[in-house]
């Protein structure tokens, strides 16, 4: 079982590494061919894992090397299998694989497309490492990969110039990539100091010796934990206030915003907080203010993916919103219910994702979808494939988010946190709404596009069979939820609903009933025109497109102070006091050689006249400082 | 009565003459001349006061100066043959090939 783990671990690494040596060439098919192969070995490795642990339940360990040992510090690298990084690496690899496969058509004219499959690769080699780890170190290095793939994916196409906000309101993919990285910093020193506290209380970052011990400290320490872990979450989920770099990161080609975006990398918050789940179930108190922020960006990003007219913005409000319920989920200590949502989340929304990229391809990377319409004509597969995932994504019976996220809003009202559900279930309305506003702009009505004149086409037939096991999985997933729930809750604690019988139906019903009728709404809506041009005249529709002003805040709150401090720092300080101290310890040195230059005369006598001075010197030095007899 | 105090005298006499040779001369073998001075200037002295702390090591030392010096004359005088043999002058204002 070992050598599955560390077949599931590396083979997306050597991928990347051998499609890294072609990264500079032009492109080469082989290179995308092979890193999906690979990718689907690793696929079946954690299959094979899986079913290993489902039929054993033994957890797998495998300790490759110690990796820092100083001192009393030993951070050995160690790698584990058990319910919770099974079910992740079963979904990041079989979500990757597929995006893999899908990325060769989609990426087929560019020209950095060898590049684009290693970057790709280790980006799934870094959620491996983060999701297998068995101690914190190892997570928080898989956390740092993803994020530098991150980086080097949203800024693949580092050469586009820098746009106004009007026009593109994620200025450049250089832009957005550094945003990113940057709000991921600021999110990722809380992370460290989170794991100093655990060093410092613990000693040691073992999962296993960790947990054990958590409960043997005083709960104002183990908040703090808790605090700094979840602050490293916030970044990395894009939770509010470090959330603007999500929509932004959508200037990454569409299969990174599949992968990266939407299944895998931003979900890494929740796993963080479902794998520290002994340390929050310790502190209730956080674990409700985490559902409260989770619960208030839920409805905060669905209200701005409402208005937006950016094929791809609207669906990266969506993730932003949909990992809000899972940190409802996981707030309220229901960890297995956030690690479902996850799982099926990470299925329709990678599907709805490329769906996009395939109306993108199409419509010559056009965004906006008052552009579009009536494309069902021309790509109906592309059409059916987002409808299921819009369906799985808006919660409708027999759809995959019908269970998963049902179970979110049972949670929150079972804990008697009433409000936090009316704001859940307003939110599944919004959910369905702008689902089904982009589905009928894009797919439906008015054939908008022709004006413009574009020649859409449907994609590859293997670009569409990579979507069609997503497609499958956003119908299916949700019927194996008490399969789901039996096999990681012999991990995570168990959560138990009280409510039975007509009160539960009656939430169901409740939640289907707004889900449809925001469908209703949208449906209805823009088969009739859409709703007036005088709605965008209105100061809640200003305040929503401009994402409530955040992005404008955050550039004159922070950036432009900054700019100023740093330019400061500059020409005041790095200028004027350490440029100038160094270059005039170098101009003496400089100008004493210069002047010194003629005592090399190369006239022995001369010499040896400066070196009787010099004896005289030393004797001088010698009877001042002899001591006194 | 001759004391220490008359023979480091003498010393440092030698020793300033020997200094005066090295300052103004400009022929390379009175150059010589002025070091081998120098050196048994420094000879006498240890001799001197190796006789009156009644330690025989600076005596010990003058030995090894005075062979230090026998080959250092050995060495320099084969030097300024082949000088004196390329150049016809022993003059020490000729000897700047290396100035900087």
């Amino acid at each position: 079982m070992e050598n599955y783990v560390l077949i599931a671990l590396f083979a997306p690494l050597a991928g990347s590494l051998f499609a890294g040596m072609y990264a500079m060439k032009p492109k080469r098919l082989i290179t995308g061919i092979v890193t999906s192969a690979l990718l689907f070995v690793s696929f079946l490795s954690s299959l094979v894992l899986l079913f290993h642990l489902l039929k054993t339940e033994e957890i797998v360990k495998v300790k490759l090397f110690d990796w820092i040992t100083a001192g009393s510090l030993n951070i050995p690298f160690g790698l584990v299998a058990d319910q919770v990084s099974v079910i992740m690496m079963v979904t990041v690899t079989l979500v990757s694989t597929l995006v893999h496969v899908y990325s060769i058509g989609y990426m087929e004219h560019d020209k950095g497309f060898n590049r684009f499959f290693s970057y790709l690769s280790a980006f799934v080699f870094s959620m491996l490492v983060l999701v297998m780890s068995d101690n914190f170190a190892g997570l928080f290095i898989g956390w740092e990969g993803v994020g530098l793939c991150s980086w080097l994916l949203i800024g693949f196409w580092y050469y586009k110039k820098d746009e106004p906000r009007d026009v593109n309101p994620s200025i450049s993919p250089s832009w957005a990539a550094n945003e990113a990285f940057i709000m991921n910093r600021i999110a990722d020193l809380g992370m460290l100091i989170g794991l100093f506290i655990i060093y410092w209380h613990i000693g040691s970052l073992d999962y296993d010796v960790v947990f054990a011990h958590v409960n043997l400290l005083d709960i104002a320490i183990i908040t703090m934990m808790g605090i700094f872990l979840f602050i490293g979450a916030m970044g990395k989920s894009a939770q509010f206030p470090l959330h603007t770099w999500l929509a932004d990161a959508m200037e990454g080609p569409t299969p990174v915003s599949a992968l990266i975006h939407a299944a895998t990398m931003v979900t890494a918050g929740v796993y963080l907080v479902v794998r520290s789940f002994p340390i929050y179930s310790q502190i209730p108190d956080i674990g409700f203010y985490i559902a409260a922020l989770g619960a208030f960006v839920a409805v905060f990003a669905a209200s701005m993916a409402l208005v937006n007219t950016d094929l791809k913005r609207i669906i990266a409000y969506s993730t932003l919103s949909q990992l809000g319920y899972m940190f409802v989920a996981a707030g309220l200590g229901a960890y297995w219910v956030a690690l479902f949502h996850l799982m099926t989340h990470a299925f329709f929304k990678a599907l709805l994702f490329l769906g996009a990229g395939n109306v993108m391809h199409a419509m010559n990377d056009e965004l906006n979808i008052f552009k579009m319409g009536g494309l069902y004509k021309v790509m109906r597969w592309t059409a059916i494939f987002m409808i299921i995932a819009s369906l799985a994504l808006s919660g409708i019976y027999p759809f995959a988010g019908f269970f998963s996220k049902d179970k979110i809003l049972e949670v929150a009202f079972d804990s008697q946190h009433y409000i936090m559900w009316f704001v859940l279930w307003i939110g599944a309305g919004m959910t369905a709404f702008y689902s089904f506003r982009l589905i009928m702009l894009v797919f439906f009505g008015e054939e908008r596009y022709k004006k413009y004149g574009f020649h859409p086409h449907e994609a590859h037939w293997y670009m569409l069979a990579a979507m069609a096991p997503l497609a499958l999985l956003a119908i299916v997933a949700g019927f194996f939820e008490e399969p789901f729930e039996e096999f990681v809750t012999q991990l995570l604690p168990e959560y138990h609903i009280h409510i039975h019988g007509i009160l539960a139906v009656a939430l169901i019903g409740l939640t289907t009933l707004i889900a449809l009728s925001g469908i209703a709404l949208a449906v209805y809506k823009y088969s009739h025109g859409g709703f007036s041009p005088k709605w965008r005249e209105t100061f809640i529709y200003k305040l929503l497109y401009n994402q409530y002003y955040i992005p404008i805040l955050y550039e004159k709150l922070f950036i432009e102070p900054y700019k100023e401090l740093s330019k400061i720092a500059w020409k005041e300080l790095d200028l004027r006091i350490v440029d100038a101290t160094v270059d005039f310890i170098a101009a003496v040195i400089y100008k004493s050689g210069f002047a010194g230059r003629v005592v090399q005369s190369g006239n022995l006598s001369k010499m040896l006249r400066w070196m009787v001075i010099g004896l005289l010197i030393l004797l001088v030095l010698v009877i001042v400082y002899s001591p006194v007899r | 009565m001759i004391t220490l105090t008359h023979y480091l005298v003498l010393s440092a006499i030698l020793f300033s003459i020997a200094l005066v040779g090295i300052l103004r001369r400009k022929n390379l073998l009175m150059l010589f001349f002025a070091t081998e001075i120098a050196l048994n200037a420094i000879n006498i002295a240890f001799a001197a006061i190796s006789k009156y702390y009644g330690d025989l090591t600076g005596q010990m030392f003058a030995f090894f100066v005075i062979a230090i010096a026998a080959s250092e004359v050995a060495v320099g005088l084969g030097l300024l043959i082949i000088w004196y043999k390329r150049r016809g002058t022993i003059d020490l204002d000729s000897l700047q090939t290396m100035h900087g």
